[in-house]
Parts: structure tokens; C-alpha cells; sequence
């Protein structure tokens, strides 16, 4: 047994209200710089939809992630070898069309353009040639709310196995945001993608960074994830991507996308696994069995001799001790109510997903819907999103696991409703989904509540694990590319040059005063 | 010294210092900068073609004047290859592998002189070396009639006599003057082969310094921990 501490995330659907408050604090905090105007390391995607990049989640088109070949665990898109091979041209890459060409608007047009009949128009530029754009036919969340026809949102993956026709009626159709980042694998295709061993696995927190002086741009990581997560700077040719915000989780602060997290559905925590059997937990055979065996990976840090073996491991008894109040245990293991996002990738990746509800009020009120025992809250095979949908994207397939976790998310409501509303508890709907009023009642407390001390519970970092005098070091580097900050400045450069600004227009339009 | 002595026995001298010196500087000092450039995010369409033609091209141009240039004569015929038979074999493969060469180059070439993205995305820099390549290769080929001409009568002499100036060079005794009987199509194109390696350090071309071998002997996961051992 080898005990490590991961850090790890719960997105709880069921509040997203699909703000996109995460992918712009992520955005303006990380990725806009040149030659990333197009990634986004947190994107909200409107499901069902193909998504970002466009289907993301079909790896047969893609050939991301492992998959089983003659009973080992294997790279889906090759071995080291075939990597080699294909290292000049990378047939699985994805092109930038595939995520969207990134724009800016001529806005200096509007302030500066000569008095003219028609009102002056802003139009979009290209950040990457600069030029002028005539028509833009995709975006980063060209799908939002499910715009587009339903033919091109059916491409989505997650409709694999279901009669999807139906849905495509207005009475039927059902909604849900998919917030995105980084699911920081325990097993990660990206890692095991890079041929110049820049991708690592942080062994203190388990964050999944890339290297950017050792990233030669060989760009097997990229198509590697399976979730599209590592982004190629066209630019720097560097591998970028969410860094988990590990600046801020060493100083004990959520990462900068749950912080702004308007409806607080994000939680940060630690969670302690047996990096032992990873291997075997990857390679179960059925694919419906793998969210089985990721979550027996999990250890329980109450147990004592899981916390001996964890301080023999390098453990920090901080770190188990935020393992124990960990929101991200008590959603996973001992709730049962999140799941790992497509877990047939076999990446065992660390962001689960609580399964969105979806009541229809005036078809309760009409008893178009069945209810449980309380009469109101319906059922959860009755809900409007098919819970094999659901199970496609969190569980593989296998819809109990489903079932039984938005049961139990019903129960909980139905319970608190009859504390609050009849003044009486009702245990039944929780009996029925095998909970007990102490789990209701911190359920409640988690989920609807979401106090921040809750939500969050992120131990500091140990520098003093590797450096002697710790507080030597503050102030002597920030966050940079390259060895800046010995560079010195020099207006001449014998290697080549970084260019950094992005791509703004370059020419604003003659000012109107200044016209003739 | 004339220009013949200074181009076949200092310059060399000069493009190894700078190639030697400016690939270490640049490894030790500039990581960040070290890398493909790869374009294929911005434009994808043709690049199996083309880039796998380039790089097999000039991967095996260089292994085959590798062979043929520096390693020791003796060793050819200890393998019982002899010279005429060395010096077709030449010809074939630079044949071949050139031909390929070119062919994925142009495509490159074009590529990066009419796609507004990748040139948006480009260096000055990345073109330049693409033609200067792209100039030594058409050099290269330019010998290729010469040596069948040699070949057809029975000579390999001009094929050993460069093989032993780079050998003179290797081992600090250059003697210019037996490339005094070589064409000059064969000197234009070692002049311009050697500012390849001249250029190397500055470019994109250290990227092939670190191609990925190792990848095949490690695992696959890589855990980095900031723990001291």
C-alpha cells in the first residue's frame, strides 16, 4: 500500500446555473496571453452538445485516453513506439478550427470613424493572422443554452445507445450546463502521451502540470486527453493547461474558478488514495466497473492504520487532517451522489460530477409526474433528463448508480420538507434510498447551505519538505515563462525572441477629427 | 589565404564553435526556447504528407553523409563494401531520400508562403532555414548527375577526396587543398551545408537535439516530488 494525497474537486450540477463566471476568472487569470486566446483551461459547455473542442468526447474520432488491447492497459491512440513514428505529423491533433478561430471586435472603429450615413460596425479580428473576419461560425460556447439546430447537438456522444429523435420535440427537450477543467487524473493519458517527459504529477497534491522548459511541442499530450484539456500556445509551441491553481491551493486559497463560483457548486478537497493498485483500478476489464473500482482506490483517513501508513508514505499529518473534513470524501464515498466524468476514458479523473435534478414544477402541480410518498417531489426516472444520458456521461453507461444517487438527492429535499414545510419529519423517502437523517440533514447542509468552510478545505503547502530556509525564497521568483528573471533586459536577443501582446488590431481607423 | 583555404579551413572551425558553444548556451540557459514550433494546430491539412516526407528525407540524408563522410574509410571495405559500390549506394539513397525531401519541403514551403495562419504564427527565422535547406538540398541534388558521371567512369576518387577533407577537418588537420579537384558544384554545397550547422543554435533546428528517444525506456507516468531524497 502507498498512500497519496490528492487534490481533488465536486461540481454539483444540479445548481450551475451556467454563468461562465469560472471560465472568465480562469481566463483572464491564466490563458490570455498570446498564442492561447483560443484555450480555455474552465469552459461550460450546454449539454446535450458537441462541445468544446468539437466532440470532444467521441474517441474514436479523437483517440484520446486507454482503452484494453490483448488485456493491458494501452495508450487508445498507440504505444511509445507508434508515438515515435508519428511524432513529424500527429494524426489525432485537433486543428484550431476544431476549437474556434479566436476574435477580438475593431472596437476603436466605433470612437473613430468618419461621420457616415450607416452607423460604423465593430468587425471581428482574428487573433491570430489579425486580419479582419468576415463571418464568425463558432465560438468557445457556440451551443450556449442550446442554441443551434437540434441535428448538430445530437452529435454528442452521450447519445450513444438511446432513441435520441425524441428529444428533439420541444416538450421533450432537457438542458444541462457541463462546467470543465483539468480532471487532474490519477491516471493520466496526457502524462503518459509525452514524449519528453514535460507532464507530471505533482506527488504532494497530485496536480497535473506541464514542464514549460522541458515541453519540446511534440504535442502528443494534446491529443492524448481525452477531455482536450491540454492546449497547444501556438506561440511558445508549449503544452498549457489548468494548473489546478496550485499557487493559490499552496496558500490554502480554492482555486480561482471555485472561488468565483456564483452558485457555489464547486468544493476543493483532499482525498487519500492507495497509488498501489492504480494500475489494476485502470485496468478493469468491463467499463461499467470502473467507477466501482475508482472509488475503491479511495481510502478512509479515519481508519488508523491508514494514517500511520499515510505519515509513512510523506503524508503531512495537515493534509490527512483536512482529508478527514474533506467535502469531496463525503459527496464520493460516503454519499455516493458524485461521479467521475466519463470514467470509460480510464484516466481516473479527480473532478465528480453530483448529477443534475431536473423538476418541472406545473407538471408536479398537474400530477403529470409521479411523486414519492411526499406527493411533490417526483421521481427520479420520471425527471425530464433521461437518466441514461446521465449515466452515458458519469458512470459508463450503468444507470443505477445514477438512480440511486438522485434518489437520494430527492430523498434529502423531501425530507427537509417535511422538517421545514410540515414540521415533521418524514423518514421515509430516506429509508427508501438507504440514507439515514444525520446524512440528509449534512447533505443539506453541503449542498444547499454550501458554507464556504465547507465547500473548501484545502491544507497549506510543506515547503519546509524542501526547502531549508523557506522564507528565504518568498519574494525571490513570481509566476514566469522561461528564466525571466535572470534574463536582465536587452534590447537585442541572440535566441529567439517571445512575443507576448496578443493580437489586437493593429491599425485603429483615421480619427474623425482629423478627416480632411 | 586566399578564399578556398579560408572557407575549407577556418570557416569549419568557425561553424563548429558556434554550433558546439550555442547549442549549450542555449540548453543550459534557454529551455523555454527550445522546442519544434510545430504549426500543425493552425493548419493540419497535407501535414502527414509533408512533414513526414521532410523530416524521413533529411534524417536520412544526414545518417547517409554520416556514413558516407565521417565514418572511416577502412570500415567500408573491413564490411566488404568497395568504393564504387559505396559511391552508387550513395547515389541511390541521396536519390530517394532527397527526392523525398524535396518533395515534403516544397509542400512545407508553399504552405508556409501562402497559409495566412502559419505565416501569422512564423518567424522570419522559420523561413529562412526552411529555404536555406531547401538550397543546400537543391545543391545536394546538383552533385548527384556529377557523381553518376564519375561513377559511370569507374572513379570514386572525388567521393573519397571529400570524405577525407572531412575527415582532415575531424581531426584538426585540415587540408583544403584536396578539395582542389573537386567540382565546385560539390564545394557550393558543402559551403552551405556547413552554415546549416552555423544557423543550427539560433533556430528551430535544435529541436532534433532532443528528439524523444527515451520516451521508449521509460514508464508511463511521471510523479515529480518536491521532497528531498
Amino acid at each position: 500500500m502507498k498512500i497519496r494525497a490528492q487534490f481533488a474537486m465536486v461540481f454539483n450540477l444540479d445548481k450551475c446555473i451556467g454563468c461562465h463566471t469560472c471560465s472568465v476568472t480562469c481566463k483572464n487569470v491564466w490563458s490570455n496571453r498570446k498564442g492561447i486566446e483560443y484555450a480555455w483551461f474552465n469552459n461550460v459547455e450546454s449539454k446535450p452538445g458537441i462541445g468544446y473542442p468539437k466532440n470532444w468526447e467521441n474517441q474514436e474520432k479523437w483517440q484520446g485516453g486507454w482503452t484494453k488491447l490483448n488485456g493491458k492497459l494501452e495508450l487508445k491512440a498507440g504505444g511509445k513506439l507508434k508515438k515515435i513514428v508519428q511524432i513529424f505529423a500527429n494524426p489525432n491533433m485537433p486543428e484550431i478550427d476544431d476549437y474556434y478561430e479566436p476574435f477580438t471586435y475593431d472596437y476603436a472603429r466605433l470612437q473613430n470613424a468618419p461621420l457616415s450615413e450607416a452607423a460604423p460596425t465593430a468587425r471581428p479580428v482574428s487573433q491570430i493572422t489579425g486580419e479582419k473576419m468576415d463571418k464568425i461560425t463558432w465560438g468557445p460556447n457556440w451551443e450556449d443554452d442550446l442554441a443551434g439546430e437540434f441535428e448538430k447537438r445530437s452529435k454528442d456522444s452521450n447519445f450513444s445507445n438511446m432513441e435520441k429523435e425524441m428529444y428533439k420535440q420541444f416538450e421533450n427537450t432537457f438542458h444541462l450546463y457541463l462546467p470543465r477543467i483539468c480532471n487532474h487524473c490519477i491516471n493520466p493519458a496526457c502524462v503518459a502521451s509525452c514524449p519528453s517527459g514535460a507532464m507530471y504529477k505533482r506527488e504532494e497534491d497530485g496536480i497535473v502540470v506541464a514542464d514549460q522548459d522541458r515541453c519540446r511541442g511534440w504535442r502528443m499530450c494534446i491529443s492524448g486527453c481525452p477531455y482536450k484539456k491540454v492546449f497547444f500556445n501556438w506561440e511558445s509551441s508549449k503544452a498549457e493547461k489548468c494548473i489546478g491553481c496550485y499557487p493559490r491551493i499552496e496558500s490554502g486559497l480554492p482555486t480561482v474558478c471555485s472561488e468565483s463560483c456564483v452558485g457555489r457548486i464547486r468544493y476543493n478537497g483532499i482525498i487519500l488514495y492507495d497509488a498501489d493498485k492504480l494500475l489494476d483500478a485502470a485496468s478493469t476489464d468491463n467499463e461499467q466497473d470502473l467507477y466501482k473500482a475508482h472509488l475503491d482506490l479511495f481510502v478512509d483517513p479515519n481508519d488508523p492504520k491508514i494514517i500511520e501508513q499515510a505519515l509513512a508514505d510523506g503524508v503531512p499529518q495537515s493534509w490527512i487532517d483536512a482529508a478527514q473534513k474533506s467535502p469531496i470524501y463525503k459527496m464520493a464515498v460516503e454519499w455516493k451522489i458524485a461521479f467521475p466524468l466519463h470514467p470509460e476514458f480510464r484516466t481516473l479523473p479527480m473532478i465528480w460530477y453530483v448529477p443534475p435534478l431536473s423538476p418541472v414544477q406545473s407538471q408536479i402541480d398537474q400530477k403529470n409526474l409521479p411523486t414519492e410518498a411526499d406527493g411533490v417531489i417526483p421521481k427520479a426516472s420520471a425527471m425530464r433528463l433521461p437518466v441514461k444520458y446521465l449515466a452515458n456521461l458519469l458512470t459508463a453507461g450503468k444507470e443505477e448508480y445514477i438512480v440511486s444517487a438522485l434518489n437520494r438527492l430527492i430523498a434529502m429535499r423531501s425530507y427537509m420538507r417535511s422538517v421545514n414545510v410540515e414540521g415533521t419529519p418524514d423518514i421515509r423517502p430516506l429509508t427508501a434510498a438507504g440514507i439515514d437523517e444525520e446524512t440528509a440533514k449534512s447533505m443539506y447542509r453541503y449542498l444547499a447551505i454550501a458554507n464556504y468552510e465547507d465547500r473548501f478545505v484545502i491544507p497549506t503547502s510543506h515547503q519546509e519538505i524542501s526547502l531549508d530556509d523557506y522564507h528565504g525564497f518568498q519574494g525571490q521568483n513570481g509566476f514566469s515563462f522561461g528564466n525571466e528573471s535572470a534574463n536582465g533586459q536587452s534590447p537585442f536577443a541572440l535566441f529567439p525572441e517571445r512575443r507576448t501582446e496578443s493580437m489586437e488590431p493593429r491599425e485603429p481607423a483615421p480619427l474623425a477629427a482629423k478627416k480632411k | 589565404m586566399n578564399l578556398s583555404k579560408f572557407v575549407f579551413a577556418v570557416y569549419p572551425y568557425i561553424v563548429l564553435t558556434v554550433f558546439v558553444i550555442g547549442c549549450w548556451i542555449r540548453y543550459d540557459r534557454e529551455q523555454y526556447t527550445w522546442k519544434t514550433d510545430s504549426t500543425q494546430l493552425l493548419s493540419k491539412g497535407g501535414m502527414v504528407f509533408a512533414s513526414n516526407f521532410f523530416h524521413i528525407g533529411i534524417l536520412a540524408i544526414f545518417a547517409g553523409h554520416f556514413a558516407g563522410l565521417v565514418l572511416p574509410h577502412g570500415l567500408w571495405l573491413a564490411l566488404g563494401v568497395s568504393d564504387m559500390q559505396h559511391q552508387w549506394l550513395a547515389i541511390i539513397a541521396g536519390t530517394v531520400f532527397g527526392g523525398m525531401m524535396l518533395l515534403g519541403g516544397l509542400a512545407l514551403w508553399f504552405r508556409r508562403l501562402t497559409n495566412a495562419r502559419v505565416r501569422a504564427a512564423g518567424r522570419g527565422s522559420d523561413m529562412f532555414v526552411l529555404s536555406w535547406l531547401m538550397l543546400t538540398l537543391l545543391l545536394g541534388l546538383a552533385t548527384i548527375p556529377v557523381s553518376i558521371g564519375h561513377a559511370n567512369h569507374g572513379n570514386p576518387e572525388v567521393m573519397l577526396a571529400l570524405a577525407n577533407w572531412v575527415q582532415s577537418v575531424l581531426t584538426l588537420n585540415p587540408q583544403p587543398e584536396l578539395l582542389d579537384n573537386v567540382d565546385s558544384v560539390f564545394k557550393t554545397h558543402l559551403f552551405f551545408g556547413m552554415t546549416v550547422f552555423l544557423v543550427f543554435p539560433f533556430t528551430r533546428l535544435v529541436h532534433v537535439l532532443t528528439a524523444p528517444v527515451n520516451y521508449l525506456g521509460r514508464a508511463y507516468q511521471i510523479v515529480r516530488a518536491k521532497r528531498r531524497a
